[in-house]
């Protein structure tokens, strides 16, 4: 037992830097097994990092023919190594799940042999648990880069969401820190898969019982803050990802330091860009459910986003014209570009203001962060504006009445391509 | 005036119906545990009726719609006599004027009615991700909570549909009840065997041969996939509150 003990304590921890771990969007139905998607997702723990836990996030092994600099598994680190059993991770997976532990797996794995090699391995896994268990819960399959299209097709048809993970947000990064890859290798697998949810999707019009096909869509990760790139350039590309491969989403992860000997990589002991990471998923958020436009938010003349204030409010302030907005008349659409108003309390305004208009004292109840939307809200009783407010002044004031806990040491942006 | 009823939602909408019967309209619903004594308040038994709080229940339905008059089921399981008066007074609104806006979220006592039941919506599905079941020889998963509000029946068909496969209970050891799940169908159980139930990570015996070790590989699991350098205990105590971790076997 001790030694099964180990082996779990080495995979999970050489899959931890996978930040994805969302369990929604599946839609499996319990037929008879064990299993139920929940279509929002549930987190069953929080780690003391307060990351979510949601599924059993593991490695088949963590041995890999790759050397990619930023990675803890690289062929050249000296770390144990270890390799599951298709039935380890079965019995794993199972008596977790019926504990109610997890929502499902999370299987990714370092490339051992070959590509396919890998792939099928993983596939053994999804195929056991949901032919054999007849396990209905939620499989994120890491697709492995170069692995054949009938693979990746044949496993589409056991998981709920595929990714793939780009690392390095920009071609240049990538070859410096990984030479061995290229976002080519990463393109294909996302591709093969998208084209295939497609076809499935038009079979759905006309044959109402079409088999699953990743119903829950695909994802990618970039790591930050491990190669130079401006923050226009990690948006420009997760935006370009999302349009041409419709991913669900793209996840954000500011680079641990683990590498002593890379000298291009920031050291060891250096802290993770933790606040930046942050704005990232902010502006993410902004572009997908937000109505904003990337260029709005990053462009040429403003290639960073803020640290000390959040990208809305940023915009906000480099656009004073559009504010105050009457809370009373306007659009959905502009309510949601109010600093301090989140589309939950926009579509409360929205219902509420039908049974006559709102006042101050009703805002401030329902539950919208007033003290930042003040400046650019008016209300049916506010006071008609003392004149021209100047965005530094209100930037000022607004750091004032919430400080921000000392903002944690974001690395120095390093110099592009020195 | 006090009403006490027996703590159950038919007993709380009989309240209503013999509101208008006696034409009481301020009125606060309580049981006989929860009421604070005052030597002032008058106070009435209202037996519960199912006869009338189906009427209540259906003329409910036929104003504010089905989504809506469930609301009213949901803030009632905030167990707590101050939203139960809140939502009592809307219910009397509701059928003295034969209208109520739900939506009106600038009048303070429906958004104080949305309040308690994003509260209990909250709880439930905290539920739903802390259960924590423990295999017991005979094949049984056994599960205790404690929750702040009565939410266990809300998440019942979740864990039915789940886990059809295998047995299950789960316990509310605070209001000492909970459900059995026998592989076909959930019945309601209380007070079993006239004593209290004993926490289930302190029995040793009867536990499955496997238990303790997949306990234990859990714990491993989750100490292991922790970030050490990204450590921020504030936000873990705000997604996993301590008063949750007595059941959890990663945090014991």
């Amino acid at each position: 037992m001790f030694g099964f003990d180990e082996k779990l304590r080495i995979l999970a921890d050489a899959a931890k830097y996978d930040v994805s771990c969302s369990s929604s969007g599946g839609k499996r139905k319990n037929n008879g097994g064990v299993g139920d998607a929940s279509a929002s997702g549930i987190c069953h723990t929080y780690t003391e990092d307060g990351r979510c836990v949601s599924l059993l996030k593991i490695l088949m092994t963590n041995y890999c023919i790759y050397d990619c600099s930023f990675c803890v598994s690289r062929r050249s680190n000296d770390v144990q190594r270890a390799a599951f059993s298709v039935k380890e991770v079965v019995d794993l997976t199972m008596n977790f799940y019926r504990r109610n532990y997890i929502e499902g797996l999370f299987l990714s794995s370092g490339i051992f042999k070959s590509a396919d090699y890998t792939m099928e391995r993983l596939m053994l896994v999804v195929k056991k648990l949901r032919t054999e268990e007849r396990f209905n819960g939620y499989i994120h399959l890491k697709a492995i880069p170069g692995a054949s299209e009938s693979l990746l097709k044949e496993a589409g048809l056991y998981v709920d969401r595929m990714s793939v993970n780009l690392e390095i947000p920009t071609e240049e990064g990538l070859k410096l820190v990984a030479p061995e890859k290229d976002h080519k290798s990463v393109r294909e697998p996302l591709a093969i898969v998208q084209n295939e949810i497609l076809n499935v999707q038009q079979h759905k019009k006309i044959v109402k019982k079409a088999p699953l096909f990743v119903p829950a869509g695909q994802s990618t990760q970039m790591v930050i803050g491990a190669t130079p790139e401006t923050d226009l350039q990690i948006m420009q590309t997760a935006n370009e990802f999302y349009k041409d491969y419709q991913l669900k989403r793209v996840y954000y992860s500011g680079y641990i330091p683990i590498n002593a000997t890379d000298s291009s990589l920031p050291q060891i002991g250096t802290t993770p860009p933790l606040i930046r990471e942050n704005r990232l998923y902010q502006t993410d958020w902004l572009l997908r459910f937000y109505g904003f436009s990337l260029n709005e938010i990053l462009n040429n003349k403003h290639q960073q986003l803020e640290l000390d204030i959040d990208p809305k409010l940023a915009w906000a302030l480099r656009n004073p014209q559009f504010f105050p907005i009457d809370i009373n008349s306007a659009d959905y659409s502009w309510i949601i570009r109010i600093p301090g108003i989140g589309r939950q309390s926009a579509n409360k305004i929205v219902q509420a203001r039908k049974y006559g208009k709102l006042k101050e004292f009703q805002l401030r109840k329902l539950g919208i962060a007033f003290n930042r939307a003040k400046y650019f809200m008016i209300c049916q009783d506010s006071i008609v504006s003392t004149g021209f407010h100047y965005p530094e002044q209100i930037k000022k004031s607004i750091l004032e009445y919430n400080p921000r806990p000392k903002l944690i040491n974001s690395q120095t942006q390093l110099t592009l391509f020195s | 005036m006090n009403y006490i009823f027996d703590g159950s939602y038919c007993g709380y909408l009989s309240c209503v119906f013999e509101a208008f019967e006696r034409k009481e309209f301020d009125v606060i619903p309580t049981t006989q545990q929860l009421m604070v004594a005052n030597i002032f308040s008058e106070k009435r038994e209202i037996p519960s009726c199912s006869m009338k709080a189906l009427r209540i229940a259906t003329g409910m339905e036929k104003i504010i719609g089905r989504h809506n008059a469930k609301l009213f089921y949901h803030n009632f399981l905030a167990d707590n006599s101050l939203e139960w008066t809140n939502g009592f007074r809307l219910i009397v609104e509701l059928f003295k004027s034969q209208h109520l806006d739900m939506q009106n979220y600038g009048r303070p006592d429906l958004l104080r009615l949305h309040q308690s039941i994003k509260k209990i919506s909250r709880e439930r599905h905290r539920m739903k991700a802390f259960i924590r079941f423990v295999k017991s020889y005979n094949n049984l998963y056994t599960a205790i909570v404690e929750p702040d509000f009565n939410v266990i029946p809300l998440v019942i068909d979740f864990f039915k549909n789940r886990f059809a496969d295998q047995q299950w209970l789960i316990y509310d050891i605070r209001r000492n009840y909970g459900f059995y799940y026998n592989g076909r169908t959930v019945q309601e159980v209380s007070h079993i065997h006239g004593q209290d139930i004993q926490d289930p990570y302190c029995i040793e015996v009867d536990l499955d041969p496997k238990e303790k070790e997949f306990q234990h590989l859990w714990k491993t699991y989750f100490k292991s996939t922790t970030i050490e350098s990204r450590k921020n205990l504030k936000l873990h105590l705000r997604h996993v509150p301590k008063r949750y971790w007595k059941y959890l076997v990663e945090k014991i």
